[in-house]
């Protein structure tokens, strides 16, 4: 049994950070893990996708095989639904940050950007279920949206899709950082948690959309 | 990346690590002495890791100019008796090939490794070089990791190797490597290095063709200890009906490929840790149980050609073979076979074809209900960053040009400018090669007047790049009385691999604080006339790019500006918006200026507002935008440190 992650989003959205966050957390709790990344282009924009392997007896390679994931979080609306059709089957897990992030062809008005509300339904459509809220806006209200990473590693974590207790990640993320940066990235983690659990559905007018599938 | 678990003294312990941080790990295990690179990417972390390590573990790191000078550096602690590393990616082995080809022959006396990091697929360089060729043409032992654990444990071996053969070892990584993570095993930490470096007055190290015996020897030796080396090993079937044979991370897609297939009772895969000199007799062997051959590798068939050539000379034994690889068509990623990365699926593809079953990774009509909704998925194309000065110095040299009217060549070169021959450069950059190219090339067509050539020359190159190989190159121009204006894209760091320092940065690998070697009086040296601009002074450097296009001889220009979202980290930067009431948006003549043209990344557009919009997480407070808006709609509120 291998347990294959995908963590996609826009460069500069901290994907890198959060799949090390569940790696460390899987190796911690005595998983085999292999993670595998491109961030030559990490902050320049383009897609970036890390595929996160976790085991218990046998290694695997970086990448994950074509429709072989069986968990996606996206940090980015297209992003997950670009992911999904690649790697997607009808078993796999959504979980969708639902805030957008412009591609430049969309900015120049060269290309149009799909409806949130469409990609979410395209997504459910051909998963076995998805959790959709705005991660971005949870991370600004507990001080910063960058740490939508963190909130998004937290329903991950909250969901529990994979093995690993809560505390396991709240060990890495607390030895990552320092000072304040610990501060707000366990808090959004934390909200991320309860996003997951259904503990934080109504949140300052965030629309939390869980459905279990098909 | 993180030193933490690199540094960890817990041998046995299961830790998390990247491919280069492995190296790292492998390297201080190994207790080397001496570390040197150019960043380049996959490998920059390498060194990056072991700076931060060097002064607590007692050896010298440094960030050299470049990969040859690297690489002298590292021999030097080679032959006064220490460990040495040396790190580069493949376009940097080219660099120092020259260098690499002499020490083989001359040989080397403290274990020196070479990493040398491919990039298959190309995800950060402009080729995608399988260097296992130039390896070769070197006459070294090239170890091929697949995985973390296997990179810090040939790192290890490799130095027991270098010093068993007294000459250097190449460690090829590739990008699947060197960035993927995985639990690592860890070894014992020695103790500071010990020993004082020294060359005795009898030892000689002269390259000569007499060595040339030398080094031949030296791989027969090293193809007998290869036969029964650990990394090369084979499992499957004793007899098995397709032979896998693989390095690299290429062996754990085999795996999984005869795993998903349900294979293993037909497929035997067969992985060689050292890709050469080849174990001749391990491999025969294997060849003679298996009917068919399948090559897994990247980028190029190395190993194809190499054992394809082992079994002809040896063709009885192995009668009835067929080979099936890259030349078959067989291993073709989605480019194709022998381009761009492979992957499992491209394995799958393969021993399915040879074993006859069939393979469909899903129903192909999977993910039509969400192709019906969602029409059309928008590419994400590359540019640069929110706040990049390089976008700033590209509009200003698109309109300088504009103004001069005649019809410029622009030179490129290799950096996160590069990307400034796409979109985001307005498709300027004509020419892109390698390291400093652009200006020995912009110092040969400015001798083409006599010829009849009438066009002024633009060259452009990064800051890094200026050290690394464009001096010899302006020395030839200045030399030989060519003429072109260089362009230096100054941002104070080496961006493209995330921001190493430079000789002109005034700090070294180790935190140090030297004197900035300033290009200005490099090339003032020579007698080139320079000039310093702030490309976020658009107007200011249009003029400048302007004035100097039309002047004669050689002649460079600084856009110097420190790279915004280093700065932005360090300071409170300013609010930039949009005043709707002044923005004209798609009414007006200026088409969307910001976003459209001068694309920003941060200049987003308000579709219900029908108004340009600025994303304040994206944007860097650099202020640009507000300079070019013909409107005046972008307003810069300057944020006091205190007063925020
Ligand atoms: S902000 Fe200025 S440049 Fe941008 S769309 Fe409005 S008027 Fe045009
Ligand atoms: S001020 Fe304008 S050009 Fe500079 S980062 Fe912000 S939006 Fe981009």
């Amino acid at each position: 049994m291998v347990h294959n992650l995908i963590i996609t989003g826009v460069g500069g959205q901290g994907t890198v950070l959060a799949s090390h966050v569940v790696a460390a957390a899987a190796v911690e709790s005595g998983f085999l893990v292999a993670v595998g990344e491109t961030f030559g282009a990490s902050q320049r924009g383009g897609s970036v996708t890390s595929h996160v392997r976790i085991s218990r007896y046998r290694r695997y390679g970086p990448l994950i095989p074509r429709h072989r994931a069986t968990i996606i979080v996206g940090f980015e609306p297209l992003e997950t639904l670009r992911a999904l059709l690649n790697y997607g089957n009808p078993l796999t897990r959504v979980i969708m940050n639902l805030h957008p992030n412009y591609p430049l062809g969309v900015l120049s008005g060269a290309d149009t950007y799909p409806e949130t509300q469409a990609l979410m339904e395209a997504v459910r459509r051909i998963s076995a279920g998805v959790l959709a809220f705005n991660a971005t806006e949870i991370a600004h209200h507990m001080g910063s949206p960058v740490a939508a990473n963190m909130v998004m590693t937290g329903a991950l974590a909250g969901s529990e899709l994979l093995p690993m207790a809560v505390p396991a990640y709240e060990k890495v993320i607390g030895e990552l950082f320092s000072g304040p940066a610990r501060q707000l990235n366990l808090k959004a983690f934390r909200a991320g948690v309860l996003v997951a659990r259904g503990d934080l559905p109504a949140v300052w007018g965030n629309q939390v959309v869980k459905d279990g599938g098909k | 990346m993180s030193a933490s678990g690199v540094r960890l003294d817990d041998p046995g312990r299961s830790v998390l690590l990247t491919g280069n941080e492995a190296v790292a790990r492998g390297a201080l295990e190994a207790g080397i002495a001496y570390a040197s690179s150019y960043p380049g990417s996959p490998s920059a972390e390498v060194l990056e890791v072991l700076a931060a390590l060097a002064e607590e573990r007692g050896f010298y790191a440094e960030w050299s100019v470049n990969e040859k000078v690297a690489l002298e550096g590292a021999a030097a602690a080679s032959l006064a008796g220490l460990r040495s590393i040396c790190i580069m990616k493949a376009d940097g082995l080219n660099v120092a090939l020259d260098t690499l080809t002499a020490l083989s022959a001359s040989g080397t006396k403290g274990g020196l490794v070479v990493v040398v990091a491919d990039d298959p697929g190309a995800h950060s360089s402009v080729k995608e070089e399988d260097s296992r060729y130039l390896g070769k043409v070197a006459h070294l032992v090239i170890l091929e990791p697949a995985d973390p654990q296997e990179a810090r444990d040939m790192t290890v071996a490799a130095f027991g190797l270098a010093e068993q053969l007294r000459a250097p070892v190449m460690l090829r990584c590739v990008t699947r490597v060197c960035h993927a993570s995985g639990n690592v095993v860890l070894g014992t930490l020695p103790p500071k290095p010990a020993g004082r470096p020294h060359i005795g007055c009898q030892e000689r190290y002269i390259t000569h063709v007499a060595y040339h015996r030398i080094q031949e020897e030296r791989l027969a030796q090293a193809r007998e200890i290869g036969e029964g080396w650990p990394f090369n090993a084979y499992q499957g079937p004793p007899e098995p009906e397709i032979l896998v044979i693989t390095a690299g991370p290429g062996y754990l897609y085999a795996r999984e490929a005869v795993e998903v297939l349900g294979l293993e009772g037909r497929v035997g895969i067969l992985k060689l840790g050292m890709s050469w000199p080849l174990p001749e007799k391990f491999l025969l062997r294997h060849l003679k149980s298996a009917s068919k051959v399948l090559f897994v590798e990247e980028v190029e068939p190395f190993h194809e050609e190499n054992v394809g050539y082992l079994v002809a000379c040896h063709l009885e034994e192995v009668f009835p073979l067929a080979l099936y690889g890259k030349k078959s068509g067989h291993v073709a990623g989605p480019k194709g076979p022998g381009l761009g990365e492979i992957d499992v699926d491209t394995v799958i593809r393969a021993l399915a074809a040879l074993a006859g079953i069939p393979y469909e990774a899903q129903p192909g009509d999977y993910g039509r209900e969400a192709r019906e909704l969602v029409k059309k998925i928008p590419r994400r194309e590359l540019g640069f960053c929110a706040g990049c000065p390089h976008r700033a110095s590209f509009w200003a040299l698109k309109t300088a040009i504009a103004l001069d009217g005649r019809e410029v060549v622009v030179l490129g070169d290799i950096g996160c400018y590069t990307l400034g021959a796409g979109r985001s450069g307005h498709y300027l950059m004509q020419t892109v090669h390698a390291m400093g190219s652009g200006v020995g090339m912009a110092s040969g067509l400015g001798k083409l007047e006599r010829l009849g050539f009438s066009q002024p020359v633009v060259a452009l190159v990064g800051d890094s790049t200026f050290y690394h190989a464009a001096v010899p190159a302006l020395i030839n121009a200045r030399y030989n009385q060519s003429r072109f204006l260089l362009v230096v894209l100054d941002n104070g760091t080496t961006a493209m691999t995330g921001h190493q320092p430079h000789p002109g940065s005034g700090v070294t690998a180790l935190g140090k604080r030297v004197p900035a070697l300033s290009m200005e009086e490099v090339a003032g040296a020579f007698g080139i006339p320079v000039t310093v601009h702030d490309p976020y002074d658009v107007k200011g450097a249009v003029e400048a790019l302007y004035r100097l296009l039309r002047q004669d001889g050689v002649r460079v220009l600084v856009l110097r500006r420190a790279y915004a979202l280093l700065t932005a980290r360090q300071e409170k930067k300013p609010r930039v918006y949009v005043d709707p009431k002044r923005c004209l948006g798609d009414a007006c003549g200026c088409h969307r200026f910001c976003s459209r043209v001068f694309g920003c990344p941060a200049n987003t557009w308000d579709a219900a507002l029908g108004r340009a919009k600025i994303d304040e997480t994206v944007c860097t407070g650099c202020g640009v935008c507000a300079t070019l808006c013909p409107q005046g709609a972008i307003v810069v509120e300057e944020v006091t440190r205190n007063g925020a």
